[in-house]
């Protein structure tokens, strides 16, 4: 029996349109699969009879000799931020917990419609406020790695840390993530697989659970480049519902794959060259280099000066629009809603607020308030606005260099699981490497650079011009073709 | 002569600004396909972008965008090409996202004004050009509904979301009459373009009227804002009580509080709703979920292609184009439904008769403001509006040029035509209600009375020219009312010499 659970989005479509074997077979196999691995908590609710509805109706297209979608017969997982019909969406947190959308949102949509099926419903940071998975509702995701020698449970990153456990862990080919500040890519870095965050706009933010608006965006996390594209191209797409969703063809990723990179020239920023940044970060690093050279690539130093204002600038700007996005939980028409004896309107906003939101996500509002409010808006919201528009420029200078740019994804591998609590800002610099790019707007995604000496996971990061999704996957080809990374984590679970 | 309030140690000056918001007309919702019509069923005109449910997003609605354009170059004002949403962030229950969208540092509509006319009656000896700042678009908030449980309030979320024009004058206004005449002027204006119905009862315009009070000379002083005033009177009554009561309370020692207040129409007071202390902070900010609102110049000239000719325009026009009074100017062009029916009925009876719209126009206008007002006002339900068509008006108004009814018939032909609906020729006809102007009919009941009235022709033709009148009425009389005055006139002269 072809073991299903190891093959990639492109082998599954493939294999189905061939008639290797069916999309049922492949739907019960990782239904199987999920079931079996319920001690990594990657999942929030799992919908077995939502991806074998999906494979039949695949067969039966099959069988009509109807064309099929792009992702005919995937079985993937949904993060939990995506608005589900019918099918409960939480964001991860208590005060959404019950919540079965009456919509479908766009990008799940968009999916459903190219012959994927669901699995369930991924954990998460709540409301994606997180880089490890450690604040949601419904407990941390354990990462399916774990360093050499050590059982300790690591985390899978996040906020997608329920999707890189899942596609890490072979539970699903492949799994929608949201990237805010890193939110792919980060967890995408510390579990070994391929995690694209596309241009701000791509993929509709219509039905996705907002964090911070002008940030947020939706990507796929699979195992192999080729599956990102593919999937990519599925999730995107303009929708008049979105009024930042980008009005542009969705253009052939995969069909475009090219691992040749003559003509090319790359950048190598020299301040993501941190004071601290392990050793094993910076080798993988190098070895990038001299991957992308080997494609053909010439490599260039360029320099992006503000980069040490992104984070900072990021701790400002997310929080301050989560602040606002967040106000409509206020326990009036859905989820969670606490209403003491006796209480008044503001008392049961205070009681629902109090008990619906975990510390992480209160920290953030409390920090967002703040930043917007009557005497330190200035000081705080318009500077950190006017570093977003210096760091989107030191981009736009840089291109006149370089055609992308190549840098590590994170500062570090994976952590234990609780070794950061209680240091927020520790936690908050696993973003620093990432946060740019969001800033900006760019394309970018994770790729695998090897293992460090741990055996664990460490990932590069490509950062393309606006719209130029294309060249950051051709160059993240590049490297996954040299780096022969296969390393899978051992299971242990279940 | 100025409004002053005369207080114990002088007079007094108030100072007036009003921020007027006035409903879009559009079928949908600012940011969303939500229907905006009135008097629905609760909560039935409500999508998921207004529910704020998990992941809606606000899709701006190029009509609503349009229509404020519209009403800022009826306004006269700059349009801003480049402008943006911001959120104004609160709790409550009619405010389901938690901030209302508006714009506060980039508004769509900038500087502009507009022209309150002369009129002594009502205290405004001369005309007055009143600053607008700007126009900005915003989101209005559901309808709290508290009669409907005895311990909870119920929320309507059918308003939530439609599109309100925010109007905010400079603080130019210097009286009740003259903030009365500003609201009057921008509410016709704005029925005129069409952007907004203009019914303050449903709630489709309504003011916040800030009033502060200054000896005159002085600084601005401290200003209160009183909150949603519904009506032109309730404006003017705010103003009265706000300036004395900030006029007495400073004279007597006290200081007027900058603070938001409520107006009871009931008493006519107003009463404080939430003080200094108490005033919220919005927290704005641009809106991260909208693009700044760019507009091309094609879509600018669309808009000012597709304004109307506008009150003041309208009324010179009239005046000097029509050559009719300023008096009729003014009244015919104040509400639109008014000059809408003149030019209809200016049109037919021109045409009816052969001749151009100027030779016409004050005869139009006359019987348009004042005879048929008065006809159908003295009919009352007897009488059906729908009769009243502009051609039958016409066929009126044409029978009396020619002579061949006059103005008495005029009225007692339209009366029926009210009533019944019949054609005003065949009214006339079948009714006898023509006047006769067969010069030998006339000349024979002439003849009669000259003949019977010997000695007055005699003290007539001495030079006692006031008799003429006799002369008229008589031979009326002896028509019986039918004779045309004209050829009476001129049969008489001719045979008094």
């Amino acid at each position: 029996m072809t073991e299903f659970t190891q093959m990639g989005v492109a082998d599954i479509r493939d294999g189905v349109a061939a008639g290797d074997f069916t999309a049922r077979e492949v739907a019960e196999s990782f239904n199987a699969q999920v079931a079996a691995a319920a001690e990594l908590g990657a999942f929030i609710v799992t919908t077995p009879d939502k991806a074998l509805d999906a494979a039949d109706a695949v067969d039966a297209a099959r069988a009509r000799g109807e064309a099929l979608g792009k992702m005919a017969g995937v079985p993937i997982g949904m993060k939990d931020l995506f608005a589900t019909k019918g099918v409960q969406t939480t964001a991860a947190s208590h005060i959404l917990e019950g919540f079965i959308p009456p919509y479908e949102s766009t990008v799940s949509a968009n999916l459903w419609a190219a012959g994927a099926g669901m699995l369930g419903k991924l954990n998460m940071d709540q409301f994606a406020m997180g880089s490890s998975n450690e604040t949601s509702h419904f407990g941390s995701v354990k990462s399916p790695w774990r360093k050499d020698g050590s059982n300790a449970a690591l985390t899978p990153g996040g906020s997608s840390g329920g999707s890189s456990a899942a596609v890490a862990a072979r539970l699903c080919p492949a799994a929608t993530g949201t990237d805010t500040g890193g939110s792919i890519r980060q967890p995408a870095a510390i579990t070994g697989i391929t995690g694209i965050k596309p241009t701000y706009g791509r993929c509709s933010r219509w039905g996705v659970v907002a964090f911070a608006s002008s940030l947020d965006q939706a990507g796929p996390m699979a195992r192999s480049v080729k599956d990102c594209a593919i999937m990519l191209e599925a999730m995107a797409g303009f929708d008049p519902k979105d009024a930042t969703s980008l009005d542009m063809e969705v253009p052939e990723w995969e069909a475009h794959l090219s691992a040749d990179l003559s003509g090319k020239t790359i950048g190598i920023p020299r301040e993501y060259r941190m004071d601290g940044t392990p050793q094993d970060i910076l080798d993988s690093w190098e070895r990038g280099k001299e991957w992308l050279k080997d494609a053909g690539a010439k490599i260039v130093d360029i320099t992006l000066p503000h980069t040490k204002y992104a984070l900072p600038a990021y701790y400002i700007i997310a929080p301050a629009e989560a602040s606002s996005n967040l106000a409509r939980y206020d326990g009036v028409r859905y989820g969670l809603r606490d209403l003491p004896e006796g209480a008044g309107l503001q008392d049961m906003y205070a009681a629902t607020r109090a008990a619906g939101f975990g510390d992480e996500v209160k920290r953030r509002i409390l920090i967002g308030t703040y930043v917007l409010s009557a005497g330190f808006y200035d000081a705080y919201y318009n500077q950190a606005q006017k570093i977003r528009t210096l760091v989107a420029r030191d981009f736009e200078q840089a291109w006149s260099q370089c055609d992308l740019i190549l840098a590590p994804t994170t500062p570090n591998s994976a952590f234990a699981l609780d070794e950061m609590q209680g240091d927020p800002l520790a936690m908050y610099l696993n973003d620093v490497f990432a946060v740019p790019a969001s800033l900006a707007g760019l394309p970018a995604m994770s790729v695998p650079g090897g293992l460090n000496s741990d055996g664990l996971p460490l990932g590069l990061q490509l950062i393309g011009k606006p719209f130029d999704e294309q060249g950051v996957l051709d160059a993240g080809l590049a490297i996954e073709q040299r780096s022969g990374f296969d390393a899978q984590p051992d299971k242990w679970w279940a | 002569m100025s409004y002053r309030i005369q207080g114990a140690t002088g007079e007094w000056e108030v100072v007036i600004g009003l921020e007027v918001h006035a409903q879009v007309t559009s079928k949908a919702k600012l940011f969303s396909g939500a229907s905006t019509a009135f008097g629905s069923e609760p909560n039935s005109n409500v999508s998921l972008v207004d529910a704020a449910m998990p992941g809606m997003l606000p899709v701006p609605n190029r009509e609503c965008i349009r229509q404020a354009v519209r009403t800022g170059m009826a306004i006269e004002a700059e349009i801003n090409k480049w402008s943006r949403f911001d959120r104004k962030n609160y709790f409550y229950a009619d405010l389901p996202q938690g901030y209302q969208i508006s714009q506060l540092y980039h508004p769509l509509v900038g500087e502009g004004q507009l022209l309150i006319e002369a009129d002594e009656k009502a205290g405004i000896p001369e005309d007055k050009v009143i600053g607008i700042e700007r126009i900005h678009v915003e989101q209005d908030a559901g309808k709290l509904m508290h009669d409907q449980h005895p311990t909870m309030s119920y929320v309507d979320l059918n308003r939530c979301g439609v599109a309100l024009m925010e109007i905010v004058s400079r603080p130019d206004m210097r009286s009740p009459a003259e903030a009365g005449a500003y609201v009057r002027k921008l509410r016709s204006i704005l029925r005129y373009v069409g952007s907004c119905d203009g019914n303050m009862e449903e709630g489709s315009m309504r003011a916040d009227v800030n009033v502060s009070v200054r000896r005159i000379g002085d600084e601005l002083g401290t200003r209160t804002e009183t909150k949603n005033v519904n009506s032109v009177r309730f404006v003017m009554q705010v103003i009265e009580f706000e300036a004395n009561r900030q006029v007495d309370l400073i004279e007597n020692g006290g200081t007027v509080e900058q603070e938001t207040r409520l107006f009871d129409p009931g008493t006519g007071t107003t009463r404080t709703m939430r003080s200094k202390e108490d005033a919220h902070d919005y927290r704005y900010f641009p809106d991260p979920d909208l693009l700044p609102l760019e507009l091309e110049d094609s879509f600018l000239e669309e808009c000012r292609a597709s304004l109307p000719e506008l009150p003041d325009a309208k009324r010179q026009r009239y005046e000097n184009v029509l050559g009719l009074t300023p008096y009729n100017a003014r009244e015919l062009t104040a509400e639109v439904e008014t000059f809408a029916r003149f030019e209809t009925l200016l049109a037919a009876t021109a045409s009816a008769i052969g001749k151009d719209e100027k030779a016409v126009a004050t005869q139009v206008a006359n019987w348009a403001l004042s005879v048929a007002p008065g006809v159908m006002k003295s009919l009352g339900d007897e009488g059906d509006p729908a009769h009243a068509t502009a051609e039958a008006q016409a066929k009126i108004l044409k029978m009396q040029v020619d002579g061949e009814i006059s103005g008495g018939q005029a009225k007692e032909i339209f009366e029926l035509v009210l009533k019944t609906g019949r054609d005003p020729a065949e009214i006339a006809e079948a009714e006898g209600l023509k006047q006769v102007s067969d010069t030998g009919a006339i000349e024979a009941a002439i003849d009669d009375i000259l003949a019977a009235n010997a000695d007055k022709v005699e003290q007539y033709r001495g030079g006692k020219d006031k008799l003429f009148g006799f002369f008229v009425g008589q031979t009326m009389k002896a028509m019986q009312g039918k004779a045309n005055p004209q050829v009476v006139n001129q049969l008489l002269k001719q045979k008094l010499g």
